[in-house]
């Protein structure tokens, strides 16, 4: 193979992100299947965890485990102190202003469904708007749609464009007096879109309009300041984020939450209760009932404790060089064309393959071991306005390298030699 | 490309290519839907059914190679059979790619369906062969609901 690719190069004499050392500190990513190397490109739908955090769980069980909030002998004093210790650090790693702003949830999903239905039964009545965008995932969809359900209120859609992006113009004239809320993906789990997410706040702040931003497809790509972008609300699933599943963040401003009643009730949550009356905890405990996942928690911490470590200019430099690789090589792939073009992406690359349906392109790459996510990737609308039932999705972390990418390619070939032309 | 050539048969690419019955029957009376969410994958299907006997059948969808030419071979496989013949080739081929305990013993006795034996081996696409059968199924009863095999 001598042939010369467009596309862009890294310059040996600068910095560049030590991609094996990193590869190390991932022992799932050894793996083989197939009897062949792992190439693991599916990190928009989980990330692989590394072994500080996988330790953190385990050292957490083997010699801190308590409940929280509780006790006053020493373990829960102890096992209370790294819990609210995982809480300061997401509010370090987000940069809010307070760690009462943090709100330990399931996942992104349990972030959003907090807000639509607590700032929703509070805030919205009949013929107000949620305005969110034609690229919504399905939980930053339908949970408002329930809510909008139960309270008489509209769901607006802001439009995108062929590329998938969205124009401030489409998103401004949707912002009216009847605008309760703006829930906007700050990356695309499907298209890889980069939101303009400080400029729509902006917008939405010049007409008293709270935005709620869905994170998780964005803290594992970039550093994220809430102040900075100056959103209401900001949710993460620490999964996607090279953390444990079943635990996420909820940014809020404390001024948003306080202002917000309850969403679940249980222990924990309440200042005192009596058969008459309860009254609730102060933020963040008033929307924590019950016993949170306190190894979830202080896995997160460990995988934050991780992303810090990182040099975050080499790791931006590293997935722009992935992406820009990875794009110009499959659009090499005779019949493949890309799914959404947007001027800035993170590196999730959607594509489809001609005359062939994206479960049989994943099914048959994965028979060299290379992992793709296939399907609609719970953006129904997205495939409906692109006009297909399914695309095959590549998502590259930053221990992914230009070889994964190759070794999709390859796979790739496989599957005109299975479908013939 | 070993298990894949057994997974991806030249019956099941062809079919996919040319589905046969790839019509909507004017005069159906019985149709049913089945519909994978998850995977999106569709079928239609339009039986005339007289004397229990399918006199006619087609069906339309979109999704992937393997629920496609399932589709096409099970409609050749079962026009002009009666519902109890239809039943059984239903019993056989889904034990075939589930791997049942009816599992035909030589899945060459189903003919042509034979092409799928290779789907037990790919857990992950069972649902995707099954689906035309279970919505053949479902017309069979004149059950209302839409199937789906996930």
């Amino acid at each position: 193979m001598t042939t010369t690719r467009a596309v862009p190069t890294t310059r040996a004499a600068q910095p560049a992100l030590d991609v094996a050392t990193r590869r190390a500190d991932f022992p799932l990513l050894a793996t083989r299947v197939h009897g062949k190397p792992l190439v693991y490109l599916d990190n928009a739908a989980t990330s692989q965890k590394p072994r500080a955090v996988i330790e953190a769980i385990t050292r957490y069980y083997e010699t801190s485990n308590a409940n929280v909030h509780r006790g006053v002998y020493w373990l829960s004093e102890h096992a209370t102190a790294a819990y609210e210790g995982a809480r300061e650090k997401a509010r370090a790693f987000l940069n809010a202003r307070e760690a009462r702003e943090i709100i330990f949830v399931r996942s992104t999903t349990e972030g959003i469904n907090l807000v639509a239905s607590s700032f929703g039964r509070t805030n919205l009545g009949a013929g107000d708007e949620v305005l969110i965008s034609a690229m919504e995932h399905h939980s930053n969809i339908v949970p408002w749609q329930l809510i909008c359900e139960e309270r008489g209120a509209t769901l607006r859609v802001i439009p995108m464009s062929s590329a998938g992006e969205l124009s401030l113009e489409e998103i401004e004239h949707r912002l009216t007096e009847r605008t309760k809320i703006v829930a906007l993906v700050h990356v695309s789990n499907s298209l890889g879109t980069i939101n303009p997410v400080r400029e729509v706040v902006a917008l939405a702040h010049a007409k008293g309009i709270p935005v709620l931003v869905d994170g998780a497809q964005a803290a594992p790509h970039m550093p994220v300041d809430v102040q900075a972008l100056d959103c209401d609300f900001y949710t993460v699933s620490g999964h996607k984020m090279f953390g444990p599943t079943g635990i996420g963040v909820l940014y809020g401003k404390a001024a948003r939450l306080e202002a917000m009643p309850p969403y679940q009730g249980g222990g924990d949550m309440i200042r005192s209760v009596t058969f008459a009356k309860t009254t609730f905890a102060d933020i963040p405990a008033k929307f924590e009932a019950g016993t949170p996942h306190i190894a979830g928690a202080i896995g997160l911490g460990a995988a934050i404790d991780y992303l810090s470590r990182l040099d975050w200019e080499l790791v931006a430099q590293h997935e722009r060089d992935l992406l820009g690789y990875a794009s110009a090589r499959l659009q090499e792939v005779p019949g493949v064309r890309l799914v959404g073009t947007a001027a800035h992406k993170a590196s999730v690359i959607s594509f489809v393959v001609a005359g062939v349906h994206a479960h049989d392109v994943g099914t048959i790459v994965d028979q060299q071991g290379v992992a793709i996510r296939t399907g609609h990737h719970c953006t129904q609308p997205v495939m409906d306005f692109f006009g297909v039932p399914a695309t095959a999705r590549a998502s590259f972390a930053f221990y992914n390298t230009r070889e994964d990418a190759d070794a999709l390619v390859t796979a790739l070939g496989s599957v005109r030699q299975v479908f013939g032309g | 490309m070993s298990d894949l050539t057994e997974l991806y048969q030249q019956t099941i690419i062809e079919h996919n290519r040319s589905p046969r019955n790839f019509k909507k029957l004017a005069d159906a009376n019985r149709t049913a839907e089945g519909y994978n969410a998850i995977c999106g994958d569709k079928i239609t299907l339009y039986v005339r059914l007289e004397d229990d006997v399918i006199k006619d059948i087609g069906f339309q969808g979109s999704g992937c190679a393997i629920s496609q030419a399932s589709a096409s071979l099970m409609t050749n496989a079962v026009a002009g059979r009666s519902k109890r013949e239809a039943e059984a080739l239903f019993r056989a081929f889904h034990d075939m790619v589930a791997g049942g305990p009816d599992a035909p013993a030589d899945p060459m006795s189903l003919g042509k369906l034979a092409a799928f034996a290779g789907v037990r081996q790919f857990p992950a696409r069972v649902k995707c062969a099954n689906l035309s059968w279970h919505t053949l199924r479902a017309a069979l009863v004149a059950a209302a609901e839409p199937v789906s095999t996930e």
